[in-house]
């Protein structure tokens, strides 16, 4: 059952990028260009920064209010690749030398690299996630040709959407096929497993043989061609100007101490 | 839902100022790199307009005479002429333009992301501006009933719809020739009967591998059989499908709609 649900898992991933909304309806170059930005401008920060990352929050949040995505699910997706980034960090507050005091607290500043590693991954990830849950697969890999990968990946790129749900369609009815015949016994032993996968290969090696057939049928001769044209709309570049350049004021002017500042001169 | 109109059809049959359609295999011999000796001296003439069903058992070499008609294989021994080209590989390119295969699984044959995609595919290699592309794409769409799918993804499609689809990307190519590989498979009764009555629509040459008789019977009035490698039977469907003895010979049985209850 669990391959089951990680398979509708991805598919509900991909239903969401054909919706309809403001944010799916933007040019995948224009969200592209800005998502790549976004995260550059996030990792960019030094090791310590907490409280200037905070604004860009704004950003997944505004998406996907407009884009009309379901935040539960994105919050779960996030968790689940979470292991990664507190592995990279854990023993930041371990090895750092440095130390911090706050009020009567001393404690040391990894524990400070930690959470901005934290901060810096959910909102990476969050803006990739935002990304594919707004863009359809073969727009997005349309834009990555226009903006200069070679065609030769993109093919590739788009065969690995279109077959992606075939393989896993066909694993997903030799899992059942085994769990039923397997009465009960919860793990799959590995020799078992080994064989399946072993089938699979060689059913994705003939499939792939019929595939290359079926192109050539269709006059395929090392090109794969395309008739998608999209232009860029006047929507697209206040989009892409206008968060450029909310990002770069975001990265280079840190908002929560400019506020403290200010809150501070009316204080004083 | 049914996929197929039968007016819509008659755009792609054309007019009839082609009279070179004809498929011609003479003494063709195949074997697979693993030894199998799978066709052993296939010969038949199929002329312009005509339809025909190629019958036999599992193995018996029926697809492996299909991949031979657009030059995916080539004959170990034996000649292929289609209109009036040779089969060499040479003129595969051009053999291809004439010949359209439908795949028996939709799923290898609509292998781009998107319906659009996939039925502009042949066209555009076909050397077309994106314009006249469009058109083609527009007017196969409409011809299997399938108009307003155009920017679905192909995981998206159900079984019927793959069929469609799959379908209108050969037709796309306005082929000479329409070559099928048990194209009702995985159909439902009343798409089945749709893709029937286009198929009888249609009036260049096409031929139709399938253990689907009663198809058989309806929409081609030649048969061949095919057993081990070699043509045992050539003749009207009428005859040939009514033959219990040779049908049961060959694996086969008599088409439904010929046997008495």
């Amino acid at each position: 059952m669990k391959f089951d649900k990680e398979y509708f898992n991805i598919g509900r991933l991909d239903l969401l990028s054909y919706q309809d909304t403001p944010v799916h309806r933007l040019d995948p170059r224009a969200k592209v260009i800005t998502t790549l930005i976004f995260i550059l401008a996030v990792v960019s920060f030094p090791k310590y920064e907490i409280a200037a990352l905070i604004p860009f929050f704004l950003f997944p949040v505004l998406l996907i209010s407009f884009g009309d995505l379901p935040v539960g699910f994105l919050i779960k997706k996030i968790l689940i690749v979470s292991p990664f980034a507190v592995l990279t960090g854990m023993f930041n507050p371990l090895f750092d030398e440095n130390s911090i005091s706050f009020f009567t607290l001393t404690f040391s500043a990894g524990w400070i690299s930690f959470a901005s590693i934290l901060l810096k991954y959910t909102l990476t990830i969050s803006a990739a996630l935002v990304l594919i849950a707004t863009t359809s697969f073969p727009g997005m890999c349309h834009a990555l040709r226009k903006l200069g990968l070679p065609s030769l990946f993109v093919s590739q790129l788009l065969f690995l959407y279109r077959y992606l749900f075939v393989l896993m369609e066909e694993t997903m009815k030799i899992v059942r096929a085994h769990d039923m015949r397997s009465f009960g016994k919860q793990r799959m032993q590995s020799h078992t497993a080994a064989r399946i996968i072993g089938s699979l290969f060689l059913r994705t090696v003939e499939r792939a043989e019929r595939i290359y057939s079926a192109m050539l049928s269709r006059g395929f001769q090392g090109d794969v061609l395309s008739l998608r044209q999209e232009r860029i709309h006047s929507t697209d570049i206040l989009f892409a100007i206008s968060t450029i350049i909310v990002i770069g004021l975001f990265r280079w002017h840190s908002l929560p101490v400019m506020l403290g500042t200010l809150i501070q001169g009316a204080m004083l | 839902m049914a996929f197929f109109t039968r007016d819509a059809w008659n755009t792609y049959s054309g007019s009839d100022a082609v009279s070179h359609h004809i498929v011609e295999f003479k003494d063709v011999h195949f074997r697979y790199p693993d030894g199998t000796d799978a066709l052993q001296g296939v010969s038949f003439r199929i002329t312009h307009g005509e339809a025909v069903g190629i019958v036999g058992a599992n193995g018996s070499g029926k697809s492996t005479i299909l991949m031979h008609m657009n030059g995916y294989l080539m004959p170990s021994k034996g000649s292929i002429i289609i209109g009036d080209l040779e089969l060499t590989r040479h003129t595969r390119q051009e053999v291809r333009r004439k010949v359209g295969l439908v795949f028996q699984n939709p799923d290898d044959q609509l292998f781009m992301p998107t319906v659009l995609d996939d039925v502009a595919f042949g066209p555009l290699n076909l050397g077309m501006s994106p314009e006249a592309a469009r058109q083609r794409v527009h007017e196969a769409l409409k011809t299997v009933n399938c108009l307003g799918f155009e920017h679905k993804p192909a995981h998206h499609l159900s079984g019927g719809q793959k069929s469609a689809v799959a379908i209108a990307s050969v037709l796309a190519m306005e082929p000479d020739i329409l070559v099928m590989d048990e194209p009702a498979a995985n159909l439902d009764p009343r798409s089945r009967r749709a893709l029937i009555n286009m198929l009888k629509t249609f009036t260049h040459s096409k031929i139709i591998a399938s253990h689907d008789l009663d198809l058989i019977l309806d929409v081609c009035n030649r048969c061949i059989v095919i057993r081990n490698g070699i043509v045992v039977a050539d003749g009207l469907s009428k005859t040939i499908l009514s033959n219990e003895t040779l049908l049961e010979e060959n694996n086969l049985e008599l088409p439904l709609s010929l046997q008495r209850r």
